[in-house]
């Protein structure tokens, strides 16, 4: 026990200070956290959708909740059932496979929902994006089978951009 | 030359690439005695996978990757376009069990079938019609054909358990995590679990069929996209097979650059799995403490190659991209800070009795299991198999730059999650210090060599990636253009050991042992 609470204060609080610069990971997280808890009032809930990604684009949305980036410390939590959500983070292309697996947890969710749609296939954009566009298996876009309120490219996104996707989705409600 | 005395006359693959010995089985016949003769020597199937041949040698074609003490033993049948419309092979799932799946997949999307056993689909859940095969030719080729088919979800046969006080729990195909989708059919009584049946196929996207006709390059970014946490492993066994088929052998310093990557994505891997499987012994301590390690990793990742996974990094006849001495330093100086991190949490893990009481014969399988379910890998060397593509073992050389680097092998007889998680440190710990000798020792030289297409050529790739035996199989056309590839994930088998695992134990305990497997679905669903 005792090696343990050493480690624990050695490590001390890594989250990363918010700055007054906008630039940079610091400015961005303060500034997601001022503008979703105004608008929120205390918390954003979400349930990420896999439907049909690499699973690159989850290693980076893990990643958010990792003490540096520290999401779920700001009063954004990821939950299990879309029923408890306001907001679906759904990576792709959306295979056939899953298609009606998303659409049943888009109706799951209680209005008024966000959808957010990570990563370029996902997204339907860039050149990783017109690889894995439509076809026999695959859906697309998300967009080709739930609406999509805002898009996060990248393959995969960074952290970083998929907070500035969160943030864009909130304000625009 | 003849492998097991039986009447496939092999030949060993040109090139600097993993050890592979290829042959043609005559018929059926041979193939399966074949088969037989490798389950008889403790081998295993590797890989199995199908093709459309019509256009260039008038037939289908099944090709069988077996898992031998020396390498590998690459066995193709042609199978007559002619006769029947969905030609037959014989069912190697019988001395094989991991074949099944395979087999399934293999009959969804080219329509060659096996004589007999299991028949059920597996990649193909309603999304498209039974007698349609994504990847013959005259399915029409071009990239969004089929789009148009109506999404019928089809009834699957789970195998029913009875009995008084027998249920089942269905989960997914969405889990309640952040994790990939497929679904699972618990047949249970009370807690304990009685049977497991994998049912997946929900990431696939047709990944082969995109494949299908594209140039190299466009290849590397797809197959560098099967699973996103093993890019770096199906990129350099993607380029290892092309490299053998165009007859190149890619500089030094390339092959080190890959290891460097290579050995950078197992730990990145470990690193966030020891974290959750502590999290899952609800030990969030371990979680915070490894996620964080991991993301300084990802950071100096991106860094040293632009890239937080390392992806589009490796790339046929080389990689795209260099590390200057300034580079290598800090990189060592990292594997220094992280080591000792590591070894400080390590204690934590083994003296902690809370943590150790829910590791400990949890999730156990045995080595005869292993060998007979084909495993490779991490999984397979935590129940004791001495296996591994890096390591030297009796009668097998592993390819550059491993045959210089002296990799150690590690194993636990255990079988159980205590053994993984042992097996994940101590992988941690020789990849940092490979990685530290990687770095004295880098040869100069070039990045990357010329690769020009050979109509015609074929080559095999093998990886040993952070879950195991990572394999891409290449043939390239007559048009110089990719004609047929196969990425097989090492989930294939392991995934039925997961099965296996969870039999006896508590429904409590499925996501620590799952974890502990960490398998991969983008991977096999392709």
């Amino acid at each position: 026990m005792i090696p343990l609470l050493k480690r624990i204060l050695r490590t001390g609080i890594l989250t990363e200070p918010p700055a007054a610069a906008d630039i940079g990971p610091q400015g961005e997280i303060k500034r997601l956290s001022d503008e979703t808890l105004a608008i929120l009032g205390r918390a954003l809930t979400i349930r990420e959708v896999d439907a049909g990604s690499c699973n690159g684009c989850e290693l980076e949305i893990h990643a958010l909740n990792n003490a540096y980036y520290n999401l779920e410390g700001r009063g954004i939590k990821f939950v299990a059932s879309p029923r408890h959500a306001d907001m679906l983070l759904v990576t792709g292309p959306v295979t056939k496979n899953m298609e009606n697996a998303l659409r049943i947890a888009y109706d799951c969710t209680p209005d008024p929902k966000l959808v957010v749609a990570v990563g370029d296939c996902g997204c339907g954009c860039g050149e990783v994006g017109a690889l894995f566009n439509e076809n026999y298996a695959t859906c697309g876009p998300v967009d080709n089978v739930v609406a999509v309120d805002v898009r996060v490219p990248g393959c995969p996104p960074t952290p970083l951009a998929l907070m500035q996707g969160i943030l864009t989705a909130v304000k625009r409600r | 030359m003849k492998l097991f005395d039986e009447p496939i006359e092999f030949a060993a693959q040109p090139g600097i690439g993993a050890p592979v010995w290829a042959g043609r089985a005559a018929d059926g016949e041979d193939l399966l005695r074949f088969a037989i003769a490798v389950h008889r020597a403790g081998g295993r199937i590797a890989a199995l996978w199908g093709e459309d041949a019509r256009p260039a040698a008038g037939c289908f074609r099944l090709d069988c990757a077996f898992g031998i003490n020396e390498g590998h033993a690459w066995v193709s049948l042609e199978l007559p376009a002619a006769a029947v419309a969905c030609p037959v092979y014989p069912d190697l799932a019988g001395i094989f069990p991991a074949a099944n799946r395979m087999q399934r997949a293999t009959r969804d999307l080219v329509g060659i079938a096996t004589d007999g056993g299991d028949q059920r689909p597996w990649l193909r859940h309603g999304g498209w019609p039974e007698d349609w095969y994504p990847l013959r030719h005259d399915s029409a080729h071009e990239v969004g054909v089929g789009v148009g088919f109506p999404n019928l979800p089809s009834d699957y046969a789970f195998v029913q358990v009875g009995g008084e006080g027998a249920h089942e729990i269905p989960v997914g195909p969405i889990h309640a995590g952040i994790i990939e989708p497929g679904h699972f059919r618990f047949s249970v009584i009370g807690e304990r679990v009685l049977r497991l049946e994998e049912r997946l196929g929900y990431q696939h996207k047709g990944v082969e069929r995109r494949l299908a006709g594209a140039d190299f390059a466009t290849g590397a970014r797809l197959v560098g996209r099967v699973s996103g946490d093993s890019t770096c492993a199906y990129a350099w066994a993607y380029a290892m097979a092309l490299e053998a088929a165009c007859g190149v052998a890619p500089p030094p310093r390339a092959l080190m650059l890959r290891a460097i990557m290579l050995e950078r994505e197992r730990v990145a891997n470990h690193l966030g799995d020891l974290g959750a499987l502590g999290n899952d012994a609800a030990f969030a301590f371990g979680l915070t403490q490894f996620m964080r390690l991991k993301e300084d990793w990802l950071r100096l990742n991106a860094e040293l190659f632009g890239h937080r996974f390392m992806m589009d990094r490796i790339v046929p006849g080389g990689v795209a991209g260099d590390l200057d001495p300034a580079a290598l330093r800090r990189m060592v100086d990292q594997c220094e800070v992280i080591g000792r991190e590591v070894k400080a949490l390590r204690a934590i893990y083994d003296e902690h009795p809370g943590l150790q009481d829910r590791f400990l014969t949890t999730g156990a399988i045995s080595a005869d299991l292993a060998r007979e379910l084909s495993m490779t890998g991490m999984a397979a060397r935590a129940t004791g198999l001495l296996l591994g593509g890096r390591c030297y073992r009796q009668g097998y050389t592993p390819p550059p730059p491993f045959d210089r680097l002296g990799v150690r092998p590690i194993t636990d007889e255990r079988g159980d999650v205590a053994a993984r998680v042992a097996v994940r440190f101590d992988e941690v710990f020789e990849s940092l210090r490979l990685l530290k000798e990687i770095a004295v020792a880098m040869p100069g030289g070039e990045l990357r060599g010329e690769i020009a297409p050979v109509p015609g050529g074929a080559g095999l790739g093998i990886v040993e990636g952070w879950r195991g035996e990572t394999i891409v199989g290449v043939r390239v056309g007559a048009d110089g253009r990719l004609a047929r590839v196969h990425p097989h994930d090492p989930s294939w088998q392991a995934w039925l050991a997961l099965e296996h695992a969870v039999m006896n134990d508590i429904v409590p305990d499925f996501p620590l042992i799952n974890k502990s497997f960490n398998l991969s679905y983008s991977g096999v669903d392709l």
